[in-house]
């Protein structure tokens, strides 16, 4: 009677796993119907590659929104990474297990921070500080990219230092005992054999930076203007939706809906490039 | 004066180039290593065996250091290597790189097979490619590989059998040109033939090298070794010539391990 038991244990599990996928696939669906139809309307290329966001005058360009946003995660990236890695290296092969066993999930709380917090906290210290330090109006890319990387920052630690900690003592001890030193034996065995981990690592981050959007809203300055420096402010295609949603209606709602799946398409293109790079070598 | 002391040292230590003095080593709270006196000669190949756990891994990672990473770690008494304490005032990255390991259960590194050898020279700092070369084919047919592996060294060293590994990873410990290779368990995975092709790598390599082989099957100590000594709960219980150990034991114990009487 086992049997039937485990095969209701199945089925139902198998249902329920569909309706996940289904209800996933409807919104991809439903945001490609709403969208698509305004794309072909003013054309893809001149959508994606014009700059002139004037929806009540009909005119739905948002390429310097897809330039803020690959400006904001490119800078999330290049502080979140490095800093990010250090820290998940530093914390699995250089402090006492007890320790790590407290550290590790201070870190993860941090993920659990809502991010309006961290917007509000950028807002308050991080903006006037740019303003007077280095110029501008502070509201920027910079402030934008500073707040995100702190943001991907738990993300990244924590799932690295799973792969760094999957990497079996075998490894460290084959390659210590042919005389590296720990650090060597760190980049070239250890940090070899995480490297899967790592990249998922990295992807996860990425995907949240390129999400995120309420703290974008609060310190990036969301101007709609080709960016010309760091110090610049910019909208990202996530703040554009939530600033204009509110009050969109006919062809500028279906514009936003547009830049969502503009946003899915290049979250695709990004997937793929890192899936690529991780199964390379 | 220092000159002459330390030729003096060396000459005292031509015939006992490892010399082992009231080793006890605990782990944490635990005694595994009771009071080991054990001296080791070069050019010959000294077998250790015992029943599990008796710690043969525990004294043969002593003689490289690799305890050391274990915290827990606590250790009295002296190893001396050529007459020097090495665990005072020696580098462990040097003492390693003169003291190669081949574990019970091979583990490549995540590399191809031509990196895995050079691993060890990279890191010791040779980087001309015609002498890297040299030293992967020179270490392979010593190992008993290279035939086996000369026309795919580019490929991921995961993708070779078993044996094929193991005998990789001695190559690996070869290509440091040590002057001590520790064993441990080298063939508990593979089958006779690979087993027979590790051993007759050993014979050769005893000219050149100083050998000592851990191995939970007292038939291969028989075959290889030239001394045998026989370790049990953490005491080494005596230690011989293979002859006089399996003919004329001077331990009841010894007797009853080798003659597979133990219970
Ligand atoms: N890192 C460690 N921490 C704590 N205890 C250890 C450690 N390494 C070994 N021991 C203990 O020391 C004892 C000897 O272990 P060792 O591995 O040296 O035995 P062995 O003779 O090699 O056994 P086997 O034939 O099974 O390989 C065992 O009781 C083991 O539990
Ligand atoms: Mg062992």
């Amino acid at each position: 009677m086992k049997n039937t038991k485990e095969v209701v244990i199945e089925k139902s599990l198998f249902l329920i796993a569909l309706s996940a996928i289904f209800m996933l696939f409807l919104i991809a669906i439903f945001i490609f119907k709403e969208g698509t139809p305004l794309i072909f309307k003013v054309g893809f290329k001149n959508f994606v590659t014009s700059s002139k966001w004037f929806p009540l005058e009909g005119q739905f360009g948002i390429f310097s929104m897809i330039l803020g946003t690959l400006w904001i995660t490119a800078g999330a990236l290049i502080i979140g990474v490095p800093l990010g890695l250090s820290c998940a290296i530093f914390l699995s092969e250089f402090v006492p297990r007890r320790i790590m066993a407290i550290l590790k999930p201070t870190i993860e709380l941090l993920a659990g921070i809502p991010s309006v917090v961290y917007g509000f906290i950028g807002m308050v210290v991080l903006v006037p500080l740019i303003r007077e330090n280095l110029g501008g109006p502070g509201l920027s890319i910079l402030a934008g990219s500073i707040i995100l990387g702190i943001m991907i920052l738990p993300t990244i630690i924590s799932i690295s230092i799973d792969a760094i900690q999957a990497v079996p003592r075998s490894y460290r001890e084959g390659s210590l005992a042919m005389g590296a030193t720990k650090w060597q034996t760190i980049h070239m065995v250890v940090l070899k054999a995480a490297r899967s981990g790592i990249v998922a690592s990295i992807i996860l981050g990425m995907g949240r930076a390129i999400g995120e959007t309420m703290a974008v809203i609060m310190v990036a300055g969301n101007a709609v203007k080709i960016p010309r420096s760091i110090l610049d402010p910019a909208r990202t295609l996530t703040t554009n939706i939530a600033l204009e949603m509110g009050f969109a209606a006919g062809d500028h709602r279906q514009a936003l809906f547009a830049t969502g799946v503009v946003l899915f398409i290049i979250i695709m293109i990004l997937n793929i490039i890192a899936n690529y790079a991780v199964r390379k070598r | 004066m220092e000159v002459v002391a330390e030729l003096a040292l060396q000459n005292n230590s031509m015939n006992n180039k490892i010399s082992v003095k009231n080793l006890n080593v605990f782990f944490g709270d635990k005694h595994v290593l009771k009071n080991i006196n054990l001296d080791i000669t070069p050019n010959k190949i000294l077998a250790v065996i015992g029943p599990a756990g008796s710690g043969k891994t525990t004294f043969l990672r002593c003689l490289n250091r690799l305890n050391d990473l274990d915290p827990e770690m606590k250790f009295t008494g002296e190893i001396l290597f050529d007459g020097k304490n090495i665990y005072q005032g020696i580098n462990p990255v040097e003492l390693r790189r003169r003291v190669g390991m081949i574990f019970a259960l091979p583990i490549p590194l995540p590399m191809s097979i031509f990196e895995n050898i050079v691993y060890g020279p990279k890191l010791a700092g040779i980087t001309n490619k015609k002498e890297l070369n040299g030293i992967v084919e020179k270490s392979l047919k010593d190992a008993f590989l290279w035939d086996e592996v000369k026309d795919r060294l580019n490929d991921p060293a995961m993708k070779l059998s078993g044996g094929q590994q193991q005998r990789l990873c001695i190559a690996r410990a070869l290509a440091l040109k040590p002057d001590i290779i520790l064993m441990d368990e080298p063939c508990s995975g593979l089958d006779p033939i690979s087993t027979a092709k590790i051993e007759e790598a050993m014979r050769q390599l005893k000219k050149e090298y100083m050998i000592i082989i851990v191995t939970n099957n007292t038939k291969q100590a028989a075959r290889v070794g030239d001394y045998t000594a026989f370790f049990l709960m953490g005491e080494l219980i005596e230690s011989n010539e293979t002859g006089k150990i399996f003919t004329s034991p001077n331990d009841k114990r010894t007797e009853d391990y080798i003659s597979g009487r133990f219970g």
